[in-house]
């Protein structure tokens, strides 16, 4: 079981719930115990929430990795979406445009262990990852 | 012409059957039918072929289609069964006129032979396939009304005390409906508490903790409180982790915990009148955890 491990296109409100059932399934093939299975399910959810309400249009990759531990979940979103304007901004607690909690964003970065993104007004490619311990 | 194929067809009427039968079990349409016994497919497979012929007869005129549609909708047979049956069909039958006629080398014929075949059969499947699909869609859209009836329930427990349990995903417009069932619901049975039970929510979010808050927030501006139960250690750790405060309203484990501080909250109290002879509200209690 290696690379690419299943493949989620987010274009209404219950994709989400799709993607997110398929990720704790995944997380829970790969040996996560549950309190990382709620980290990882509630991270996605943020994800594909965030493709849903600002790009309308995106889809959530799931992959295993290798790196500082032997397993990893890497899971990828990424949207041709107007992108995010001031992305340091979006990191800050509290920080939302669109009336929510603002907590989104930094809150996946400390559910999940590794955090990269990148946006331009051509998209947006969110990497995370949670490595098996 | 059409007249002469359809003379065929209704002389040969036996002999279609019977190679249609042969047909449909070669294909193996009914593998899906594991737990179906034989003798079901076979009667069904009778009748299918009954109804396509009354169709025949009657030019349409039958409300056979319909109701063998709601059939197979409701044994749980994918659509499969009937569009693979209906082209079986429209082969033994084109066999079977090209057979009576005998040898033919004309392309022409053979062509309108096809075409007036194709004349009856497109419309019956895609009648079938109408009402096939139309069913689905009705029953589709009533699990949505039965699912949404009991999406938000507020059930009154005592004096003063509703409970709302959630269970399954929230979203936006579900989201909405416990608003607004909460707001009503506690006007009307004048709650002084509220409990919302969140055991049965699969992952707390952002916008879920959100729509809570709010609804926290509305309920406590028309004068009552809420007391936010079920909070399972995992979500605990996930809240904690995407930073979201909760800190203005009560929040407890289980609804046991948040039952006991509603009854402070009324100012009612559970008093044991016996020792020993087991406490009455005590039982209310394990019986509406076990809920």
């Amino acid at each position: 079981m290696k690379g690419t491990l299943s493949n989620v296109p987010i274009a209404k409100e219950l994709d989400i719930v799709g993607a997110r059932q398929t990720g704790r399934n995944i997380a829970t093939e790969l040996g996560f115990s549950s309190v990382d299975q709620a980290r990882i399910a509630t991270a996605i959810s943020e994800l594909a929430r965030n493709i849903y309400l600002y790009a309308k249009k995106g889809e959530i990759t799931f992959q295993q990795v290798e790196g500082v531990a032997p397993v990893g979940l890497k899971i990828i979103a990424k949207d041709n979406g107007p992108g995010i304007k001031d992305i340091s901004k979006s990191m800050i607690d509290g920080y939302s445009t669109s009336g929510g909690l603002g907590a989104g964003l930094p809150g996946v970065k400390r559910l999940m262990d590794d955090f990269d993104i990148m946006s331009s007004d051509e998209g947006t490619t969110i990497h995370v990852i949670k490595w098996l311990r | 012409m059409e007249q002469r194929l359809r003379n065929i067809i209704l002389e040969h009427s036996d002999q279609i059957i019977k190679n249609w039968l042969v047909k449909l079990d070669e294909n193996k349409v009914t593998e899906y039918g594991e737990t179906i016994s034989q003798e079901a497919i076979e009667q069904t497979n009778r009748e299918f072929v009954n109804v396509i012929f009354s169709n025949i007869e009657s030019n349409g005129g039958t409300n056979d289609l319909q109701e063998f549609s709601e059939k197979i909708v409701n044994l749980g047979w994918p659509l499969g069964y009937l569009t693979e049956g209906m082209q079986a069909f429209r082969t033994v039958a084109i066999r079977t006129i090209l057979e009576d006629i005998g040898e033919t080398n004309n392309n022409e014929e053979f062509l309108s032979i096809m075409e007036g075949v194709n004349d009856w059969v497109d419309p019956i499947k895609n009648r079938l396939i109408n009402e096939y699909s139309s069913n689905w869609t009705n029953i589709v859209s009533l699990q949505k009304v039965a699912l949404q009836e009991l999406s938000a329930p507020l059930i009154p427990v005592m004096e003063g005390i509703t409970i709302m349990p959630l269970v399954g995903t929230i979203d936006t417009d579900r989201a909405k409906l416990i608003m607004e069932n909460l707001l009503n619901g506690v006007i009307k049975n004048n709650a002084e508490v509220v409990l919302i039970d969140i055991t049965g929510v699969p992952v707390v979010d952002t916008m879920v903790a959100h729509h809570i808050i709010q609804a926290a927030e509305a309920v406590r501006l028309v004068g009552s409180q809420c007391i936010l139960v079920g909070i399972r250690p995992e979500i605990a750790q996930t809240i904690v982790n995407l930073g979201i405060d909760l800190r203005n309203f009560p929040t407890k484990s289980s609804l046991q915990k948040g039952f006991r501080t509603a009854l402070e909250m009324t100012g009612a109290k559970v008093i044991s009148e016996n020792e020993g002879e087991g406490d009455e509200i005590e039982n209310i209690l394990n019986s509406i955890e076990k809920e």
